[in-house]
């Protein structure tokens, strides 16, 4: 399900502080890479850096085919690599819309010969994701789909996606889901909150999220089908999420580190690098979002990052595309924002962003254990540094982050056997 | 002209009533006043901005704001131009960017822009040295008719402080309304919203004003400024009918009461919002508000340009 540039397997010795929440690990290691697989795991004395699982992002645009002005396979992994993934998985709402298993072949091939980080590529629910069709999934799915979504937008028909969920298990593949309820979302550009009344911006309520996300997961249970909420921003939608697993629904989310770290007062800037889908919510939402991280009721952190060229967002707020980058900012965006302020602590963060996102597409956890595929990522968390727009591997410089200063950087990564970055 | 006011700490830009503070209020209205004094003269021009460009931007179609801005410059003997979307390259999809790049070659010293989208001042100045002037862009602020608001409803009541003043109709998609109330809050006056709850909805509250979807809340209001019913929000079923609208918020005699003044900042649909016997009765101040329009516009302009002329390099990045 995964695909990378088939290269050497590289070997290495780390030592550091070793944290694997998911293992329950977290001492001082000596962590022993031999042609791509870790050999031994000793007592260490060095400190310095912390040694993690790598992250998986289960939510990547990487604009290819169609947008390769905003983003590749070749530089979206060499992003991934910086940001410390071992894993992604790339969404389909691409020119043209992954939809058959012709344009998933040759997603696949272009993985193998330029990703530099495993990527799995997502097949679209429905042809061209118009919302009217299913695609084939079981085709897509035998071509190597991961999962199956229409991101970007949402499947506005409650009969189309019934079929989804009873098809999909004929596929075997999850079934991602941007929920949005485009009759209440239409025009709207930002949070309906006190923000976007002052700024005249067109309103975006939660419940444009929340009502989707009660339908999906009310369609699921009926079903017996798991499904995986994406780019949570909603308190409501937590809730609905909480009532779905208490009466035992097999269901998972996600939610981003713009979600977890903004509130909609970002957007009194007007700034087009704080415009995203869903938008920018209260801090009570936020509070509920980082509330539903440490709980585990949401598992998984993923950046959504979506690419945008230069012009696309030199525009006034209104006229702007949604979406921001993450993949090279996420862990020192969390770790700054979050960490250090005693709001999550490294374990949640390193969990939500590796097994968590892991489990919940069925994909091998990255797990530190002697004979495992070495998936790891060292973190120098006393390392400042400042994002700048010449300094992304991405083609696309739109992040929320441009200018701040961050706290803990990835220096390596170790993505299935192979050191990808090194900072 | 000796009693004018520089702005204190020096303020490049008007892109928002909410970049004020209660100072920079008072002084804009002053100087409008003492500027109102030379245009009783017959000599109306006065020598302050000489060598100085006023470049108008104009992405919407506009006759009092774009014709006040035009005059605004000439009474103050700066050069002046004015370049519609229509009829230039933006026809030929020329971004703003580009656009707002080609005129600040020239090296204009205001930069006045007009635009349908959210962001377009915040954007032009972000992207050129001049001092940029909002006149509006989109549902979010048209500032100098705020001020202009404020200066004839001070020069029919005498005073601002503790006015009243009930906003009716179509709040929600208003630039007008919106840095109406902020400005109001700025010197001392309070506001009230009024309309149906789909155009006046609960959120406005956090504009810092009282919010009513009844009428009668108008009853003990100094002003009622009148908005604008958009016929484009009747596909969008804002409201069920224009009929029904008229019906229950339309403001006609028997619904003013006597020593109200009544305000609109134009274009007016005659019928709808407003009654003609209201719109042509002596409590109506439309055609003042046309009046201040000229006086508080030179009193803008003379006011981004008292601050020294901006050497720093261009912006080109975005913030």
């Amino acid at each position: 399900m995964l695909f990378a540039r088939n290269g050497r397997s590289d070997s290495l010795t780390l030592e550091g502080r070793v944290l694997a929440p998911a293992q329950g690990i977290d001492e001082t290691l000596r962590v022993t890479v031999a042609d791509g697989v870790i050999s031994a795991i000793e007592p260490g004395t060095q400190h310095g850096h912390v040694i993690t699982p790598a992250f998986v992002d289960p939510h990547v645009h990487l604009r290819t085919p169609g947008r390769e002005d905003e983003e590749t396979v070749r530089s979206g992994t060499e992003a991934a690599a910086a940001g410390g993934y071992c894993a992604i998985l790339a969404m389909p709402n691409t020119e043209p819309v992954v939809d058959t298993a012709s344009v998933l072949a040759a997603l696949v091939e272009q993985a193998r010969q330029d990703a530099v980080v495993p990527t799995g590529f997502m097949a679209a629910i429905s042809k061209g994701q118009l919302g009217d069709e299913l695609t084939e999934m079981a085709e897509l799915a035998a071509e190597g789909a991961a999962a199956f979504t229409d991101d970007g937008r949402p499947v506005v028909s409650a009969g189309l996606m019934r079929r989804a969920l009873q098809y999909s298990a004929v596929a075997k593949r999850p079934l991602a889901l941007h929920c949005e309820e485009p009759s209440l979302s239409r025009g709207g550009h930002a949070h309906d909150g006190a923000v976007a009344a002052q700024l005249g911006l067109g309103p975006y309520p939660s419940t444009a999220e929340s009502v989707m996300v009660e339908r999906d997961l009310s369609l699921a249970a009926a079903e017996e089908r798991a499904i995986h909420l994406m780019h949570l921003s909603a308190r409501e939608s937590v809730t609905a999420l909480d009532h779905a697993l208490a009466s035992g629904l097999r269901a998972t989310g996600e939610v981003t580190p713009h979600h977890l770290v903004l509130t909609d007062e970002a957007v009194r800037s007007l700034d087009p690098n704080v415009k995203m889908n869903p938008p920018l919510r209260s801090a009570d939402d936020r509070a509920a979002l980082r509330d539903a991280l440490r709980r585990g009721a949401v598992s998984c952190i993923a950046t959504d990052h979506a690419p945008h060229a230069r012009q696309e967002k030199e525009v006034p707020f209104e006229e702007a595309p949604f979406g921001v980058t993450g993949l090279e900012t996420a862990f020192a965006a969390l770790y700054t924002h979050l960490v250090l302020p005693g709001e999550l602590t490294l374990e949640t963060v390193v969990e939500r962003m590796s097994a968590g996102p892991a489990r919940a597409f069925g994909l091998d956890e990255p797990r530190i254990e002697v004979g495992a595929r070495a998936n790891l990522a060292v973190l120098d968390l006393d390392a400042e540094w400042t994002v700048t727009e010449d300094g992304f591997r991405s083609l696309s410089a739109n992040s929320w982050l441009l200018g701040e200063t961050l706290r803990g950087r990835v220096v390596k990564t170790i993505a299935d056997g192979r050191l990808v970055h090194e900072a | 002209m000796a009693e004018l006011r520089a702005p204190s700490p020096p303020r490049r830009h008007l892109l928002s009533i909410a970049d004020l503070t209660t100072d920079d209020a008072q002084r804009l209205l002053e100087t409008a006043e003492s500027l109102a004094a030379s245009l009783d003269r017959e000599m109306k021009k006065l020598p302050t901005l000489r060598g100085r460009t006023v470049v108008n931007l104009f992405y919407e179609s506009s006759t009092r704001t774009l014709s006040s801005f035009e005059l605004a410059a000439k009474r103050l003997s700066a050069d002046t131009m004015s370049l519609r979307s229509s009829g230039s390259s933006v026809d030929k999809g020329e971004s703003l960017k580009d656009t707002a790049l080609t005129l600040a070659a020239y090296e204009p010293d205001v930069i006045v822009v007009r635009h349908p989208s959210i962001g377009a001042a915040q954007l032009v100045a972000r992207l050129t040295d001049a001092h940029v002037v909002n006149a509006g862009d989109g549902k979010h602020q048209h500032p100098t008719q705020a001020l202009l608001d404020l200066y004839a409803i001070k020069g029919a009541l005498g005073r601002l402080e503790g006015v009243r003043v009930a906003i009716v109709g179509d709040v929600l998609h208003s630039r007008v309304a919106r840095s109406l109330v902020q400005a109001l809050r700025l010197v001392g006056a309070e506001a009230v919203l009024v309309g149906p709850p789909t155009l006046v909805p609960r959120t406005l509250a956090a504009l810092g004003c009282e919010v009513s979807h009844d009428l009668s809340a108008i009853a003990d209001a100094d002003v009622v400024y009148v908005l604008r019913m958009q016929h484009e929000r009747m596909g969008e079923a804002f409201v069920p009918s224009l009929r029904e609208y008229t019906a229950l918020y339309g403001i006609t005699p028997a619904r003013v009461r006597e020593g109200q003044v009544v305000m609109h900042p134009g274009p007016m649909n005659r019928g709808i919002e407003i009654d003609p016997r209201v719109a042509d009765s002596v409590q109506a101040l439309v055609t003042d508000q046309v009046r201040a329009g000229l006086v508080v516009r030179m009193a803008v302009l003379y006011d981004v340009l008292t601050v020294a002329p901006v050497t720093a390099p261009a912006q080109a990045v975005m913030a």
